[in-house]
């Protein structure tokens, strides 16, 4: 068995619990998708939702952006927002190609 | 001398890192990010035709949904065992660090067979990049799905060859030639994966030309960066699994 670890920030115990966190919220996702709980609309923004959170647990923690100093997490996270923002973009406008036609 | 400078954390012999962390660290993020913007491209492409298209299929029935679950906790659990071996090697134990390393690279590969069985599956139904049996009108669905799934599964991949190269250096890559050959052998000729394999020999030669140019002991530094890389992998999948699988259920 070996020691845990003496280092700055953390020791074993909570990489478990993400990974845990990580695999009850995949469970989750998978019965919302199958049991259809919701419409498409929702059913996306609830799916991605999920997935931004499990995304901020494997940046924050497995990759260890949450023990980095705050010019790091910066960079990156606004990079990641502005991912996400342009996917809020390009969803909207396929939303509204379905309403408006094509000419 | 900048290794000794790096061993310590901080390079003090230098400036002060604007980042606060060693350069190899803050150029895998800068490679992550550009990498996140590619995959970025590919799934919002996929998710404007998926999106816009009423008619686009839903064939992911039972069993796809169970197996790409599957593939989900070994891509996570592989996560898991990779921050584990980081925490080892930053311990100095690279007996263990080694062991976890593999196990990750097996949980990788575990993801990468179970992929594979899955399109060999779906082309077998006759899915192709250009025309799909379930909806003849909608002949992106082929295109889309395959390349994201596919640009993911080679970085899989590569991610594995990396893994094993970081763990075993040298040693790695008789092993990898050998999968490649054994994995050609075994592959009918008409497989898509026949042809596929040929990613491990190009792994083999990109990996043999780091190896004897640039021979080193990997350190601590070098595990948490291919970890890095590996997450990455992970994060991609936690945005496919859902986008793709989970919004195209056929209940």
């Amino acid at each position: 068995m070996h020691d845990v670890a003496t280092t700055h920030d953390e020791g074993k115990g909570q990489y478990f619990w993400v990974w845990g966190v990580l695999l009850i919220l995949t469970a989750v996702e998978v019965v919302l998708a199958y049991k259809r709980v919701f419409q498409p609309l929702r059913m996306l923004e609830a799916l991605m939702m999920l997935s931004i959170i499990k995304s901020a647990l494997i940046i924050g923690y497995f990759m260890h952006l949450k023990y980095e100093i705050a010019a790091m997490k910066w960079v990156l996270m606004i990079a990641v927002v502005a991912c996400l923002c342009l996917m809020g973009i390009f969803f909207a406008d396929a939303f509204r190609i379905v309403h408006l036609g094509v000419r | 001398m900048s290794d000794v400078a790096v061993q310590h954390g901080i390079a003090e012999a230098y400036e002060p890192s604007l980042f606060g962390t060693y350069s190899k660290k803050i150029g895998m993020w800068l490679f992550l990010l550009s990498d996140s913007l590619t995959f970025g491209a590919l799934l919002f492409a996929y998710s404007y035709g998926r999106i816009s298209n009423p008619e686009w299929p839903t064939p992911f029935g039972k069993g796809s949904i169970t197996n790409a679950t599957i593939m989900t906790a070994c891509l996570l659990s592989s996560s898991l065992t990779m921050v584990l071996g980081v925490l080892a090697a930053r311990r100095g134990d690279f007996r263990w660090t080694r062991w976890w390393i593999f196990a990750t690279m097996v949980f990788g590969s575990a993801f990468i067979v179970l992929h594979a069985k899955e399109w060999n599956g779906l082309i077998g139904e006759g899915m192709t990049p250009f025309k799909n049996p379930w909806a003849p009108n909608v002949p992106q669905f082929g295109g889309t799905f395959f390349t994201l799934t596919g640009m993911h599964m080679l970085h899989v991949t590569i991610g594995v060859i990396y893994l094993g190269v970081v763990a075993l250096r040298k040693k790695f890559l008789p092993v990898l030639l050998a999968l490649w050959l054994v994995i050609w052998l075994m592959t009918p000729a008409d497989s898509f994966f026949h042809i596929a394999v040929h990613v491990l020999l190009v792994g083999f030669v990109v990996a043999t030309v780091v190896l004897f140019l640039k021979p080193k002991n990997y350190d601590a530094h070098d595990v948490e960066i291919a970890g890095l890389y590996w997450h990455f992998v992970d994060l991609v999948w936690m945005f496919i699994f859902p986008l793709v699988y989970l919004m195209s259920t056929r209940v």
